[in-house]
């Protein structure tokens, strides 16, 4: 079972459209996150790029397709894709998350929710037993953001991801724009989240953008679109996280509206600076201003 | 999750008309269908996006609206089977030939096809090409004989339109100009090095090189582009298809058992 872990730097999702620059930059040490669907074609540009980016950089392949909280079992033909990925490019992490995406074969190209049941923590137990023995490494899990609750969850989702990492050995991916974007969509309290969390098991934190929308009533609703820089709250949990946990691999996150590579590169300075800080022993929160 | 709970969520999911489900819980005392709406834009948008990216000539032909109508009516008849997105929408060059309102743009299913072949070449495996060396090194009298190998990439477009020029023009590749009185083109489509290619292929090019891709050897290959193209020219056919980049390998003598 390979057990290696990111280096705690700032990391950038790489867009293709940024590879010129980050070769002519040069200077950015931190490491690169792939979606690892995105590489499953035979050849071409795609591999040349990450094959040329694996050469300086750490590199996390995270999976946005297995369907790991699906109640059918996993696609066995993906679990093979996956494999080989990471067997070319021996990430230092792959990662997927809490969440289904296909149902009878069809899939739906999103991160859907799950009940957190006994009979659904099983399911996911035994999917990410079977991912992890698939793939011969450690994985991490995500949380998810949700935008809605199921009347028969009868387990805190903290809990559950606790109780998956706890039986399976597997790692947990904190998504702390998730953290927030749930907490809101479900009147509850993001801090209370994160003092709930099981820490010591989180290999690589996620920061991103949201947007705003309006909710029934008037209520917000926030949308983890990936499409905007990282929210001045988000960077407050984040901090008072790096507070309790020391520095963690970060990953600046955005998929849409993707801006130049300088800009998120100064995004992923500041997280670094946060690292940094905690490395040093400093308590970073009282550096950011929710 | 059940089965049966799951499935409900997915075709309420799939479907703007159908109710939220059931189970969801009030969070807050809110009713969830404003929050379940996210899920379905998130879905419809995650469906019908890869489709837009992968087929932006055909959207610049009809437009952002009526492609948007066209990709959400191929989802509903083909939802993708796989996760991977940017291989989806293989059959939608045939849906584009029969969907209703495109009567008056019969080209455009081929298009499709043009568009579809590029993003297989994109990704397809990376092979070295084969060059003009490896077929002299065969000789003149041995060549007849010799069968080739054609690059992963290669993708073959027939078409009773002006195919490769209405793509060109619709790409930004060349300038818009009329349509009317160009003759019909077969395209091939490849990608030798990291950069896809288009070109159009001289009479009776596209049934040399499907020929070939069957196994036929070279002399054989030539005779039935004869068939469809009298004035069919082997040489600028083979030099095309070695400049081309798109020729793999090659072996002095025929394979066993040629596809018939």
């Amino acid at each position: 079972m390979i057990l290696t872990t990111l280096p705690a730097t700032a990391g950038v999702g790489f867009k293709p459209e940024h590879f010129g620059d980050v070769l002519a930059d040069g200077g950015f040490g931190g490491f690169f996150e792939v979606h690892a669907e995105n590489y499953m074609g035979a050849g071409g540009p795609p591999h040349a790029q990450l094959t040329r980016l694996r050469q300086d950089h750490a590199l996390s392949i995270h999976g946005v397709g297995l369907s790991i909280g699906g109640a059918g079992p996993l696609d066995c033909a993906h679990l093979a894709r996956l494999r080989s990925l990471c067997d070319r490019y021996a990430p230092e992490s792959f990662s997927e998350h809490l969440a289904w995406s296909t149902h009878d074969g069809v899939f739906l190209n999103d991160l859907l929710p799950l009940p957190y049941t006994a009979e659904t923590l099983a399911q996911v137990i035994a999917h990410v037993d079977e991912t992890q023995s698939a793939l011969g490494r450690r994985m991490l899990l995500e949380n998810p953001a949700t935008y809605v609750l199921f009347a028969e969850s009868d387990i805190p989702e903290t809990e559950f991801l606790a109780e998956v990492a706890r039986r399976t050995g597997c790692g947990l991916l904190l998504d702390v724009n998730n953290v927030l974007v749930s907490a809101t969509n479900h009147g509850t309290s993001p801090e209370r989240y994160l003092d709930a969390f099981p820490l010591a098991q989180v290999g690589e934190i996620h920061l991103a953008g949201h947007d705003l929308a309006e909710g029934d009533g008037g209520a917000p609703l926030l949308i983890d679109a990936h499409g905007a820089p990282v929210a001045d709250p988000v960077w407050a949990l984040y901090a008072r996280t790096l507070d309790r946990t020391g520095p963690l691999p970060t990953l600046i996150e955005r998929d849409n509206d993707v801006p130049a590579w300088p800009e998120l590169r100064a995004e992923a300075g500041v997280a670094q600076r946060l690292i940094d800080g905690a490395a040093a022993g400093a308590s970073v929160s009282k550096r950011v201003a929710a | 999750m059940s089965a049966a709970a799951q499935a409900r969520f997915a075709a309420a999911a799939l479907d703007p008309g159908a109710a939220v489900p059931a189970d969801l819980a009030q969070a807050g005392g809110r009713a969830p269908e404003r929050r379940f709406a996210v899920y379905r834009n998130n879905v419809a948008v995650g469906l019908a996006g890869p489709l837009a990216a992968r087929f932006p000539a055909v959207r610049g032909i009809v437009g952002a609206d009526f492609f948007a109508e066209l990709a959400r009516a191929f989802v509903r008849a083909h939802p993708p089977r796989s996760p991977l997105m940017m291989l989806y929408g293989d059959d939608f060059p045939a849906f584009v030939d029969t969907a209703p309102g495109l009567e008056e743009l019969p080209y455009l299913g081929d298009v499709a096809r043009l568009e579809a072949a590029r993003t297989r070449a994109y990704h397809a495996a990376d092979v070295a090409p084969l060059g003009a060396a490896a077929f002299a090194a065969i000789g003149p009298e041995a060549l007849a004989e010799a069968t080739i190998r054609l690059h992963p990439s290669l993708g073959l477009v027939r078409s009773r339109h002006p195919v490769a020029s209405i793509w060109a023009m619709n790409a930004g590749e060349a300038e818009l100009g009329p349509i009317d009185g160009l003759p019909p083109e077969d395209a091939i489509v490849g990608r030798p090095a990291l950069d896809v290619h288009v070109r159009r292929l001289p009479p009776g090019g596209a049934a040399f090189l499907a020929a070939l891709h069957g196994g036929r050897p070279l002399g054989r290959a030539c005779a039935l582009a004869r068939r469809v193209a009298p004035d069919f020219d082997v040489a600028l056919n083979l030099s095309g298809l070695i400049a081309s980049g798109l020729a793999a390998a090659i072996a002095p003598s025929p394979c066993k058992d040629p596809k018939p």
